[in-house]
């Protein structure tokens, strides 16, 4: 059943291959990528500068190089061939070219690493930021938090904002922005300099915007950092850049640089908007009130691995429909939603306890499940936490 | 009995053999029983078991091949050079499996731990001192770690004295004192297996009372990884003396012409020296 | 190389009729190295096509953006296959194909040193070629996690992941024994006189390459050992929760992962090192340096690995070490290019296709090495680590490197496998078919790369279309030019043809070529002697 419906699907994408043409008019997206673009993203900050520039060194050399052996190459192949009569000749060393054509490439690899120890130096330098944003990744998915500098406290999620059926429906019309456009933007101010810490919850990810020249690995239970200061206000586009299972091409990055003035709008906005959203977590849920709850927690971050149907993916994610944990005593359940085992990972860090007590209870009442212990109040999340 | 070097042919090619392809196919049967097998599936430890079997009667049936070559006066000093060379490589390529693992635990010592604890970490892991043993994480249960004393040095001794022993019994056979060259090789044996014994006690002293156990974190992967892999290998060397020991038994070998015995004999040197690594970087350190 | 002269010319006189099986027993208890190569190359043959097929379904989701054909989940099933039967299942087992034939021929010995090891070593493959392929049929499919396996995503896949491990096991193992034997064969089998500074090219990169594969394949055991053990045994090698490290997997994998893809190019370099000269009739230019210039690389490759992980946040001391060392590779990887072109230089050459194929590689394998010594440059790796210049740079040199090279040597020792020339027309269809196809598919990934659209990718931002629709389109093509190559080429060739005499180029050189065609079943039974 499952063949034919792949089959099926496959002639229908071969027709569609047939069709060929995209069926929308594609523009450059600032700060993304532009149609057809040959070379890297135009620079904003110095680093991304150093780079670019570094690179048509790096070509320029290279071509000088291909240009030259190829020529030699070229004379003799057609000036050195049997139909044009040319006897061979008889040399088959010389100790003297031999040195040379190893010392000379010797001296300009040297050549090419000097300017690029001084950028990789330059790059590695992330003391004296103004403001320090930590990154988390996760499946599928970039968590953010102002840990130090204006807008300290704001956190929030940032997932793909493109509707999935521009993805799966061909006859839908794609956005200008198409798979590189999010719900929450980064925020942050222009000439700044914006020390990221970076880890990830699951697999590790990689946080990366070109205009920046910026790309660093997200890994679980490490922090890394890096900086960019940019020096343009704009809105800058980048993608996941490490493989991170099924939807590594399903998280993108958007970070808004603006200037001062509406950095501090936003931050002050942002932190209102968190103010309302705040739960209370001594506050007594009820089922109905918990599960409804739940379910938007369930469709927003469990729902890409155990499924709508909580059946899970046989052979990688675990089934929660009439699993053991879920319809067993709460406190293992609970336990694993923190703190994470192998594929699963680890929720503390992402979730508040009002979330986690919602989404466990939600899973706790949903397809067959009818368990026994079937609510989780955010107090006992909370001490389950220590 | 002795091989005639003057009728051997130049460089002996065997005939075609059906052993490599059902050593392939048992091998095949193994791994699939392996797959499943890890993967809790009912049907699967009797496959790989079967696998392993049959991967055992083919190779027994192989090496008799080789044995009867040999002794049929096949063999010419020539391919004595080729086996061991390829003894001495195939060596090479243990110690390297074997380095990957005191890489890693190289790594996560002297890279991976002081990381973990430094500034930056704390975001993640507030309370991890750079320990060797430690976990970031509560999730590990404490255990106890292990030290060198008293097992361990015991079979630090036994092991080198299966190596005087080995050694006592090779310049046995190189002086044709075939019943000195059994005894000897039948001590080594000896304190191989008493060797696996105390390891085995020690890996139920370490679970049942120190709580070390191959989840203990890094600490357990490692000390398990290291030193289980290295008590399979002193089990193989064990094996291809026990052959050895048959083979002398059964009157095979010359003084001059023994290259089985010095082969297993290598790889006995070879399985002792990763064991004094152990003993240092595992137990000591 | 000095000129290896034959004073005992061989006599192929003797009735062998004893031990020359036929049917299938003859392949399946094959204990001849020219028989044990013929199944090498037909094995790593439908591997390329399997790897291909694999390949196309992923140009065939990536010609439009949108999600057409296949699940996200599937794609990078097919990314990640592709890898690794293209790597182990194809290039590898190709050259050991042409070890198998050609170093007993080359150094004047009967056989291998391990007859039946050899048949061991290959009927280990398709024990693993099963096992990968089965693993898309088990429950969650086949490994997904990249031809790397990178922990810690190596850990949610499901039994397909298992199988993947066992099955690299298995070929690991397969490989060391043939290099064993390789090794063997080579220092041990020589004809009297052969010294091995008068060894042909081939073999000195073949016994180079055997001592970096029972260096590395072991280490990459060791780490899918610890994969297999973190996801069922408990271990912590690469979470940290438990005091290990991701990052550890990686520094254990490269290790084995650089040196490798020195394994799939040495030969390759050695079987042009053959054809130049042979088609230039003119000896290799710089021998010695030629020979001292592959063991740098070889030694040198152990030392470069971190390359693949600038972007994992190295302390600064260890991105500017690996940079420097990857790019001093350049340097003798310059001197066998150089030589090449020397030895060209005032030859009197033909252009059948062998040589067709050994110019093509030097040309487009030195793109991929140069886009390859750019991306050694630490910043602009961290622009493009990840991207589909990366793609470009790895196509350009295994695909235009080793499968051309692997081409050539097909054409240059065909007649001699066969006893019939191939069509000479038709090899240059292909030659050239290959080339344009090929530069049409992967030349727009350098600028997809360079835009930044990251590799592994099922669905792409818009404005990524038109380079991947060229790209795709050319795919098929250079699929179909290899559909060409077998049953235009390969085929016909093996049937008949017009026959092929002892020495069917004439500036070529070596005891392979004193031997009639097809090389009789027993060769140098007794040893020539090289003057
Ligand atoms: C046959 C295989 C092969 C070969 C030969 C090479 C050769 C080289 N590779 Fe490549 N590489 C791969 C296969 C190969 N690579 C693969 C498969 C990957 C990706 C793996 C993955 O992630 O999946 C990869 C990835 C890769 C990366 C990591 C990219 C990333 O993921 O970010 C880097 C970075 O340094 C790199 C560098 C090099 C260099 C410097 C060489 C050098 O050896 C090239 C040397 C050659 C020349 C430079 C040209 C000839 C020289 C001259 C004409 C002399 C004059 C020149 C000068 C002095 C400048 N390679
Ligand atoms: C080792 C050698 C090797 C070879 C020869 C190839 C050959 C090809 N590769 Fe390969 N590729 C890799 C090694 C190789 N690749 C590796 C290591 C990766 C990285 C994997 C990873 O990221 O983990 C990769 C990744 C990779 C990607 C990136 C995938 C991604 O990031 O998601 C792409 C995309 O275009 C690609 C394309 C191709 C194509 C079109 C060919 C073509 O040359 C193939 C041509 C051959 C055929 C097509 C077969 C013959 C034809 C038939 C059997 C008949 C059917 C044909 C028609 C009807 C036309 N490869
Ligand atoms: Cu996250 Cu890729
Ligand atoms: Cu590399």
């Amino acid at each position: 059943m499952k063949h034919a419906k792949r089959l099926q699907s496959l002639m229908l994408g071969a027709s569609l291959l047939a069709a060929g043409i995209p069926s929308w008019a594609v523009v450059d997206s600032p700060g993304g990528p532009a149609v057809r673009q040959l070379n890297f993203h135009q620079p904003v900050t110095k680093i991304a500068e150093e780079i670019y520039s570094l690179h048509t060194l790096m070509l320029v050399i290279c071509l000088v190089i291909f240009v030259a052996v190829f020529g030699v190459m070229f004379y003799s192949i057609i000036k050195h061939r049997k139909s044009v009569g040319f006897k061979p000749a008889t040399f088959h060393e010389s100790t003297a070219v031999e040195i040379a054509w190893t010392v000379v490439p010797f001296l300009i690899v040297i050549g090419m690493a000097l300017p690029a120890t001084k950028t990789v130096v330059a790059m590695k330098d992330t003391s004296n930021a103004d403001l320090t944003i930590k990154v988390t990744g996760m499946q599928w998915k970039w968590g953010y938090d102002y840990l130090k500098g204006e807008g300290e406290g704001i956190s929030f999620l940032s997932a793909l904002s493109t509707p999935h059926e521009q993805v799966v429906d061909p006859t839908k019309t794609k956005n200008d922005n198409y798979l590189i456009e999010v719900d929450n933007p980064v925020v942050v101010p222009v000439n700044k300099k914006v020390r990221l810490v970076l880890t990830a919850n699951d697999v590790i990810h990689a946080w990366m915007i070109p205009a920046f020249g910026v790309k660093q690995d997200a890994i679980p239970g490490f922090v890394r950092d890096t900086w960019f200061k940019a020096e343009k206000i704009g809105v800058y586009r980048g993608q996941c850049a490490e493989l991170c299972g099924k939807d590594h091409a399903f998280m993108p990055i958007v970070v808004n640089v603006v200037s001062d003035e509406d950095y501090k709008k936003w931050t002050e906005g942002k932190k209102k908007e968190m103010a309302a959203k705040a739960d209370d977590p001594n506050k007594v849920w009820t089922i109905d009130e918990s599960k409804q709850r739940g379910e938007k927690v369930y469709a927003a971050n469990c729902v890409a691995c155990h499924q709508a149907n909580g059946k899970g993916v046989p052979g990688a994610f675990a089934a929660l429909d009439g699993s053991a944990m879920v319809t067993g005593p709460k406190a293992a359940q609970i336990n694993m939603v923190l703190n994470g085992k192998g594929g699963m990972p680890p929720w503390k860090g992402v979730l508040s306890d009002t979330d986690i007590a919602a989404v466990i209870t939600y899973t706790r009442n949903s397809w067959s499940n009818k368990a026994q212990e079937n609510i989780v109040q955010p107090a006992e999340v909370l001490a389950a936490r220590k | 009995m002795s091989s005639q070097h003057a009728s051997a042919p130049y460089y002996f090619v065997p005939g075609p053999s059906k052993w490599p392809v059902l050593a392939g196919v048992s091998l095949l049967v193994t791994m699939v029983g392996a797959s499943a097998w890890v993967n809790g599936i009912g049907w699967a430890p009797a496959v790989n078991v079967i696998g392993i079997l049959a991967l055992i009667v083919v190779l027994y049936k192989w090496f008799g091949d080789a044995i009867a070559e040999s002794e049929g006066g096949l063999y010419s000093s020539r391919i004595d050079v080729s086996y061991r060379w390829s003894m001495s490589w195939f060596i090479f390529s243990e110690v390297m499996f074997f380095a990957a693992f005191f890489g890693a635990l190289f790594y996560a010592r002297a890279i991976t731990m002081p990381w973990l604890a430094d500034f930056d970490h704390k975001v993640l892991w507030p309370d991890f001192a750079a320990q060797w043993g430690n976990t970031p994480a509560g999730t590990v249960d404490p255990f106890v770690k292990m030290g060198p004393f008293w097992v361990p040095t015991i079979n630090t001794a036994l092991l080198l004295t299966s190596g005087v022993t080995l050694t006592i019994s090779h310049h046995a056979i190189r002086a044709g004192q075939r019943g000195k060259t059994a005894l000897f090789l039948f001590a080594t044996i000896l304190l191989g297996a008493i060797f696996m014994g105390f390891q085995v006690y020690e890996y139920m002293h370490a679970y049942s009372e120190l709580n070390l156990k191959l989840t203990s974190g890094i600490y357990g992967s490692t000390f398990y990884m290291l030193t289980g892999f290295h008590g399979f290998h002193v089990t193989m060397g064990a094996v291809m003396l026990a052959v050895v020991l048959y083979r002398v038994l059964k009157g095979h070998f010359t003084a001059e012409q023994h290259f089985a015995f010095e082969g297993a004999a290598w790889y006995w040197h070879f399985v002792d020296v990763v064991w004094l690594g152990l003993y240092v970087v595992v137990y000591w350190l | 190389m000095s000129t290896t002269a034959v004073d005992h010319a061989h006599d192929h006189s003797h009735d062998h009729a004893h031990d020359h099986p036929h049917g299938w027993q003859r392949w399946l208890f094959a204990t001849n190295h020219k028989d044990i190569g013929t199944l090498y190359l037909w094995f790593s043959f439908v591997m390329l096509m399997a790897g291909g097929v694999l390949a196309l379904g992923i140009r065939a989701e990536l010609f439009q953006p949108g999600l057409q054909l296949v699940k996200p989940e599937f794609f990078n099933q097919l990314t990640t296959m592709h890898g690794l039967i293209m790597v182990f299942g194809a290039i590898m087992p190709a050259f050991v194909g042409f070890a198998n034939w050609m170093v007993p021929l080359q150094i004047g010995a009967s056989d291998m040193a391990f007859a039946r090891m050899n048949n061991f070593s290959f009927w280990l493959l398709p024990p693993a070629a099963l096992l990968l392929a089965g693993s898309f049929l088990v429950p969650g499919g086949a490994t997904a996690a990249g031809w790397t396996l990178y922990a810690p995503l190596s850990t949610q896949m499901g039994i397909g992941m298992d199988m993947g491990i066992f099955a690299m096991h298995i070929m690991g193992a397969s490989s060391i024994m043939g290099s064993i034997n390789i090794i063997v064969t080579i220092l041990n089998m020589r004809a009297p006189g052969m010294t091995l500074m008068k060894m042909p090219m081939f073999c000195w990169t073949w016994l180079i390459t055997a001592y970096l594969l029972i260096a590395v394949m072991p280490v990459l055991a060791g780490a899918i050992t610890m994969t297999l053990t973190d996801r069922h045994f408990g271990t912590s090698f690469f979470n940290a929760a438990g005091g290990g490290d991701p990052v550890m997997y990686q520094h254990i994998f490269w290790f084995f992962g650089h040196p490798e893809v020195y394994i799939m190019i040495l030969p390759a370099f050695g079987i042009v090192s053959q054809i130049i000269p042979a088609f230039a009739r003119k000896q290799l230019f710089g021998y010695a340096s030629m020979v001292y210039a592959t063991a740098s690389i070889a030694i040198l490759s152990f030392i470069v690995w971190a390359h693949h992980m600038f972007t994992t946040g190295m302390p600064v001391t260890a991105q500017l070490f690996f940079m420097y060392a990857t790019m001093l590779i350049s340097v003798p990887t310059g001197v066998k290019v150089f030589n090449w072109i020397a030895t060209m230089w005032k030859g009197s050459m033909t252009f059948e296709t062998p040589m067709l194929f050994a110019v093509g590689f030097i040309f487009v394998f030195t793109i991929g090495g140069f886009t390859g010594l750019i991306l050694a440059v630490t910043p602009i790796d961290i622009q493009m680590q990840d991207t589909y210049y990366v793609v470009a740079h790895f196509h350009y040199v295994l695909v235009a490197g080793s499968l051309f090279a692997l081409f050539a040597g097909y054409y240059y020792w065909g007649p001699k496998w066969t006893g019939f020339m191939y069509n000479e027309t038709r090899g240059k269809i292909h030659f050239w078919g290959s080339l344009i196809t090929f530069n049409i598919t992967f030349f727009p990934m350098h600028f997809l790369g360079l835009a930044g659209m990251p590799r592994r990718y099922a669905d792409y931002p818009a404005q990524f279309t038109d380079f991947n629709m060229i790209a795709s389109i050319g795919a098929f093509g250079f699929g179909l030019m290899q559909v060409y190559f077998l049953f235009a080429v390969v085929l016909p060739s093996i049937k008949g043809g017009k026959k092929a005499g002892d020495k069917p180029w004439d500036g070529a050189e070596g005891l392979e070529w004193t031997v009639p065609s097809p090389a009789p079943f027993h060769t140098f039974e007794v040893p020539p002697t090289v003057k």
